[in-house]
C-alpha cells in the first residue's frame, strides 16, 4: 500500500465548500481521509504548512499538436507543462495532423498520454470529418474511446445546418460541442481587434460582431436542438451578454475564458510582438472588464488556456503572417489567482473556475478532494513571486505574451493519483 | 537644436520641434538640386541599400537619386513579396544585407510594422519608405515642405484628404504630421474606406467630399486602386470619382488659393479630373521635387548630421 500524507495544508475544494486547514491522506493514489491531524503512521509526510491544497488544475482547452506537429509541442512536453502549471487534467483539441476524427488518433493520445504524460489527457474530437464542415465525424464511437466533447476548433463550421447536425448528434451520446465561435467572412483577413490601435497600427481588424454573430446563432442551435453547448474562449462584451442571457432563459450553454482576454487589451499589440497574436485576438478595456464580470457572475463557467504552441519561426515574422495562439498552461494559475488579489473573483471561485466547474462540464471525475476521489493536487505558494522567462517554459515552444513579467503564485508540487509528477 | 535619429520609423513619434528641424533641414538640400553639379560630398563612403519588397517608381528613385546627390552608393533590392511567405524570410534576407555592411537601409514592403520588425533585429539604421497601411514618413514630411512652401506656413491651415483611407499610410503619416504642425486634417471617403477610430489620431471625418473640401487651404487626393473595384468597398470606379474624385466645379467649394495635392501616381479621370490634374492650383509636381530635398535631409540627419563633418 501506497500512502501520503498531506499535512497542514489550506485545503480549498470548492465543489465541498472546503476550505480550512487539514491533513489530507492518500492511499494507493485515492484519496482515503480528509480531517485535521491526521496520524502519518507509515506514510510519507509532504509538509504543506503555509500552501495551498488545491484539485489538480483542469484546463479544457489546449492544442498539444501530437500527432503531426510534435515541432511545436508533443503530448510528453504538454502534460509536464501542465504539470509545472499545476495542471493535472487537460482537454486537447483535435485540429493535430491526422485531425482527431477517428478512433486511430483518439487511441494514439491516450496511450501516449497514460505511458509518458504526467497529466491526464481528455482528447476532445472534431465535430466533423477531417474538420472541413462537410460530414459527421464518429462522435459514438470517439465517445467511448474517451473523446469528452466536439470541436472543430479554430475551423468553425461555418454551414449552419451541419453544426445543428453536430448538436443533435453529439447529443446523443450526451457530450457537448465546443464551438469556436467566429464568422469567417467577418474576419476578412483581420489579424487583431477591430478599432482605433488597429487603424493606427495599420493592421485588418476583426471586428467584435464575428464572434458575437455566431456565438448568438450557436447559442440559439442549443436552444433548438436541447444539445449542450459549449462557447470556447469568449472575448467580447456581447457574447458574454449573449451566453448570460441564453442561461436565463434555460439554455445548456457554458462557456470558457483565457488569462490572456481577461489580462491584457489590444494595447498590447503596439510592437508588432506576434506573441500578442491570437484568436480571438485581445479586445479592447472595455471587453476585458466584461469578461471579468462575467467571471465573477457565473457566467462564465472555466478558465482555460487556449494553450497553443507555435515554434519561433512561426512567431519571428511580419505580425500579418504570423500565426495564432500564445501558449498558457504555466501562467495559468498566477494570471488566475491575480483576479483574487485584485478583488475580482473570491478565491473559491477562482479555484471553482479552474477545478470543479471544467470538470463538471467535460464530464469527469476530476476537480475534488473528496474522499474516493483520484489523489490530482497542486500545492500552491500563493505569494511566491517569479519572472517569466519563456526560454525556461517546459513547452516546447516559448510563445508566452508574459515573457519578462512578474507573476505571483505558483505550484510548488503536483501531485497524479497520489504520485508527484512536478516539484520545485 | 541638432536632431540624429537611428531610424525614421514613422511620424508618430516626432514633435513638432522634430518634424520642423527635418523640413529646416532640407531646405538646404533643395538648393543642391538645382546646380549645375547636384552632388556634395556629404555621405562619401555611407552605403544605402534600398530594399523594396513592393513595386515604386517615385520613392525609390526619389531614395536612390537622394543618396547619389549626397554622394553615398546606393544599391537597389527588388523583392518579391512573395518570398514573405514561400522561401527567405524578411530576418534571414535582412540579415543577409547587414552582413554586407550598409549604413541605411530604405524599405518600403507591404506588411505594416515591417520598418520595426527591421529596427529591432538590425544595427544598421532603417528608413520606412512604406510599411503596408501604417505609416510612409517621407511622404508626409514632403507634402508638409511642400504645403509650407506654397502657404509660407501649416499653423492653422485647414487640409482635407480624401479616398481610400483604410489602406493608406500616407494619410496616417500626414496625419501625425500637419496636426502636429498646427493644421486642422479633414478626412472624407466611403465609409467602407474609412476605418473605425480614425477621428482618434486628431481629425475630423466627413462622409461627402463637398463638406470636406468646403473652405480647406489644402485638398490632398489620394489615389484609388483601381484593384478595389468589384471588392466590398466600392461598386465601381465610376460611381467611385461621381462622389469622391475631385472634378466639375467641386474645388470652387475650397479656398481660392488653395492647393491640389496628391501622392501620385493618379488616376486621372477617377480622383482627379484632368482640368484639376493640369489646372494651376495643383502642386503635385512640386510635391515630387521636394521629395528629393526631403530625403536627402532625412539620409543626412540619420547618417549622423553635424556630426559628420567631424568624422
Amino acid at each position: 500500500m501506497m500512502k501520503v500524507l498531506i499535512k497542514s495544508g489550506r485545503v480549498i475544494d470548492p465543489a465541498n465548500k472546503i476550505d480550512e486547514k487539514l491533513d489530507i491522506l492518500i492511499v494507493d493514489g485515492k484519496i482515503a481521509e480528509l480531517s485535521a491531524n491526521i496520524d502519518p503512521g507509515n506514510a510519507e509526510v509532504i509538509n504543506a504548512a503555509g500552501l495551498f491544497v488545491t484539485p489538480g488544475l483542469i484546463d479544457m482547452h489546449t492544442h498539444l499538436r501530437d500527432p503531426g506537429y510534435e515541432y511545436k509541442e508533443d503530448i510528453v512536453s504538454g502534460t509536464l507543462a501542465a504539470a509545472a502549471g499545476g495542471v493535472t487534467s487537460l482537454a486537447c483539441m483535435p485540429n493535430t495532423s491526422p485531425v482527431n476524427d477517428n478512433l486511430a488518433v483518439t487511441q494514439y493520445i491516450i496511450n501516449k498520454a497514460q505511458g509518458q504524460g504526467t497529466a491526464n489527457v481528455f482528447p476532445i474530437g472534431s465535430i466533423t470529418k477531417g474538420m472541413n464542415g462537410e460530414l459527421l465525424a464518429e462522435m459514438g464511437e470517439l465517445k467511448e474511446a474517451g473523446c469528452v466533447g466536439f470541436s472543430d476548433d479554430g475551423l468553425p463550421v461555418m454551414n449552419g445546418e451541419m453544426m445543428r447536425r453536430g448538436l443533435e448528434y453529439a447529443n446523443t451520446f450526451g457530450v457537448p460541442i465546443f464551438t469556436h465561435a467566429e464568422d469567417l467572412s467577418l474576419v476578412a483577413g483581420g489579424s487583431m481587434n477591430e478599432g482605433p490601435i488597429a487603424t493606427e497600427l495599420g493592421l485588418k481588424g476583426i471586428p467584435w460582431v464575428a464572434e458575437d454573430a455566431v456565438t448568438a446563432r450557436d447559442i440559439m442551435l442549443a436552444e433548438l436542438t436541447g444539445a449542450h453547448l459549449h462557447v470556447c474562449h469568449v472575448s467580447t462584451k456581447g457574447s458574454i451578454e449573449l451566453v448570460r442571457n441564453a442561461k436565463a432563459r434555460g439554455v445548456r450553454v457554458t462557456c470558457e475564458a483565457t488569462p490572456h482576454h481577461f489580462i491584457l487589451t489590444d494595447e498590447a499589440v503596439r510592437g508588432y510582438n506576434a506573441n500578442f497574436k491570437m484568436n480571438p485576438p485581445l479586445r479592447s478595456q472595455e471587453d476585458v472588464d466584461a469578461v471579468r464580470v462575467g467571471l465573477a457572475d457565473g457566467t462564465i463557467d472555466a478558465i482555460a488556456t487556449d494553450h497553443a504552441p507555435h515554434h519561433i519561426d512561426e512567431k519571428n515574422v511580419e505580425f500579418a503572417i504570423a500565426l495564432n495562439g500564445v501558449v498558457g498552461l504555466e501562467t495559468l494559475l498566477p494570471l488566475t489567482l491575480k483576479l483574487v488579489a485584485e478583488k475580482v473573483l473570491s478565491l473559491s471561485q477562482a479555484i471553482a473556475l479552474l477545478t470543479c466547474q471544467p470538470a463538471e462540464i467535460l464530464g469527469i471525475d476530476r476537480g475534488t478532494l473528496a474522499v474516493g476521489v483520484v489523489a490530482d493536487m497542486a500545492l500552491i505558494n500563493p505569494n511566491k513571486e517569479w519572472v517569466v522567462d519563456a526560454d525556461k517554459l517546459h513547452s516546447k515552444s516559448k510563445n508566452t505574451s508574459f515573457d519578462g513579467q512578474t507573476m505571483r503564485g505558483y505550484a510548488v508540487r503536483t501531485i497524479l493519483a497520489g504520485k508527484t509528477v512536478f516539484e520545485r | 537644436m541638432s536632431f540624429n535619429p537611428k531610424h525614421i520609423l514613422g511620424i508618430k513619434n516626432l514633435n513638432a520641434e522634430e518634424l520642423n528641424f527635418i523640413l529646416d533641414t532640407a531646405v538646404s538640400f533643395k538648393e543642391i538640386n538645382t546646380r549645375q553639379i547636384k552632388k556634395v560630398p556629404t555621405l562619401r563612403g555611407k552605403t544605402i541599400i534600398n530594399l523594396f519588397y513592393e513595386a515604386s517608381t517615385r520613392t525609390r528613385t526619389s531614395f536612390e537619386i537622394a543618396g547619389k546627390r549626397l554622394s553615398a552608393d546606393t544599391v537597389n533590392i527588388s523583392a518579391s513579396s512573395s518570398s514573405v511567405v514561400k522561401g527567405e524570410t524578411l530576418e534571414d534576407t535582412a540579415k543577409n544585407i547587414q552582413a554586407m555592411h550598409p549604413d541605411i537601409i530604405v524599405m518600403r514592403h507591404s506588411a505594416s510594422g515591417a520598418c520595426q520588425y527591421l529596427a529591432d533585429r538590425l544595427d544598421c539604421s532603417i528608413i520606412n519608405a512604406g510599411d503596408g497601411m501604417h505609416e510612409h514618413p517621407s511622404q508626409a514630411l514632403l507634402d508638409a515642405f511642400t504645403i509650407r512652401e506654397h502657404k509660407g506656413t501649416i499653423e492653422g491651415l485647414t487640409v482635407a484628404i480624401v479616398g481610400d483611407v483604410t489602406h493608406s499610410r500616407v494619410v496616417r503619416s500626414n496625419i501625425y504630421c500637419l496636426t502636429r504642425l498646427g493644421a486642422k486634417v479633414r478626412l472624407a471617403g466611403p465609409g467602407t474606406m474609412l476605418p473605425p477610430g480614425i477621428e482618434r489620431l486628431g481629425c475630423k471625418v466627413f462622409n461627402n467630399l463637398e463638406d470636406a473640401i468646403r473652405d480647406a487651404d489644402v485638398v490632398m487626393m489620394l489615389r484609388i486602386q483601381r484593384e478595389r473595384q468589384g471588392t466590398p468597398l466600392i461598386p465601381s470606379v465610376r460611381e467611385y470619382a461621381r462622389f469622391f474624385g475631385l472634378n466639375g466645379n467641386k474645388m470652387e467649394l475650397a479656398k481660392k488659393d488653395a492647393i491640389v495635392m496628391h501622392p501620385g501616381p493618379i488616376n486621372r479621370g477617377v480622383e482627379l479630373g484632368t482640368a484639376i490634374a493640369d489646372g494651376p492650383q495643383n502642386v503635385i509636381l512640386s510635391q515630387v521635387e521636394n521629395g528629393v530635398a526631403v530625403r536627402m535631409a532625412l539620409l543626412y540627419l540619420v547618417a549622423g548630421g553635424e556630426k559628420l563633418k567631424s568624422e
